[in-house]
């Protein structure tokens, strides 16, 4: 577990990429009860000008929360969480999908042992996530 | 049609009580793929101290989202739901959602903004328990894209 008083403002956290393929969307469909045909329907998203099935916004926000919660190392450590969704996660229907990479930086420690971490997350060449922003408590 | 900014500050009834389940947890956590043992294995949750299996942090959407349904969707609104994409999402929490919590969700409108030919409307989901503790706010931002 990230314990607070070994955090470093300015560390930079490693990189890491997580996978986003169609049978991810249909389970989040399912999961989260967001069904709008532009996450599983290649012939209604492209006839709304989509260029393919596109993830929800808040898989690509969940992807990272997992991101966050794994490097403080406790899932419910989390008190603050906020993302602007700024470019669309394309999916192809393909047996790899799409990859969604998420970094972090240390921007700031306060008080109660808390820490901002600035995120970003990003598809092929498309920022997707921006202004992303976690504050979490640490032991 | 333009969004009706009389509806600025106006808050909808609060949900039915939504009991969270493990199994729904699990599902959650399943679709986003996350393995985190805290989300499936309550005795793994129990030793980090929580009562039962938690939550992801991205889980209460499923339940402001329900709440905000009935903001948006009310049709004095004027919201064309199809035009309409995620802008933002912010949540703040005084403890994660565990199993076996009994909640309920009540959504105000908090912001309407025209940006251009764009309308941004900003809902804020206060979810609690039924005997009326904090548990997390949602505050949603939904972009009304101009139709001309």
């Amino acid at each position: 577990m990230t314990k607070f008083a070994d955090v470093t403002v300015g560390a930079q956290l490693p990189p890491v990429s997580y996978p986003a393929t169609r049978l991810s969307l249909v389970k989040y469909c399912g999961a989260s009860g967001d069904f709008n045909y532009i996450h599983w329907n290649d012939r209604i998203a492209r006839s709304v000008g989509l260029p393919n099935v596109i993830a929800h916004g808040m898989f690509t926000m969940a992807q990272a929360g997992r991101y966050v919660t794994d490097w403080a190392g406790d899932a419910g450590a989390v008190v603050d969480f906020s993302v602007r969704f700024s470019a669309m996660v394309v999916v192809p229907d393909d047996d790899t999908g799409a990859a969604i990479e998420v970094s972090g930086t240390v921007e700031e420690k306060l008080d109660g042992n808390q820490v901002a971490v600035a995120l970003t997350a990003r598809s092929g060449d498309a920022k997707v996530l921006t202004r992303a922003r976690a504050v979490v408590r640490l032991p | 049609m333009a969004v009706n900014t009389d509806y600025l500050g106006r808050t909808f009834p609060a949900t039915e009580p939504y009991e969270v389940s493990r199994v729904k947890i699990a599902d959650f956590a399943e679709a986003i793929g996350d393995p985190n043992p805290l989300y499936t294995d309550a005795a793994a949750a129990k030793a980090a101290g929580y009562p039962d299996v938690i939550a992801p942090p991205t889980f209460p959407i499923v339940i402001t989202m329900a709440a905000s349904r009935a903001a948006i969707g009310d049709p004095g609104l004027g919201i064309n739901y199809a035009m309409v994409v995620h802008g933002e999402q912010r949540f703040t929490y005084s403890r994660p959602l565990h199993a076996g919590d009994v909640v309920v969700a009540q959504s105000t409108i908090s912001g309407i903004r025209e940006v251009g030919s764009m309308t941004m409307l900003t809902t804020e989901t206060e979810i609690k328990t039924v005997d009326g503790e904090h548990i997390c706010t949602g505050f949603g931002t939904l972009v009304e894209r101009g139709s001309e």
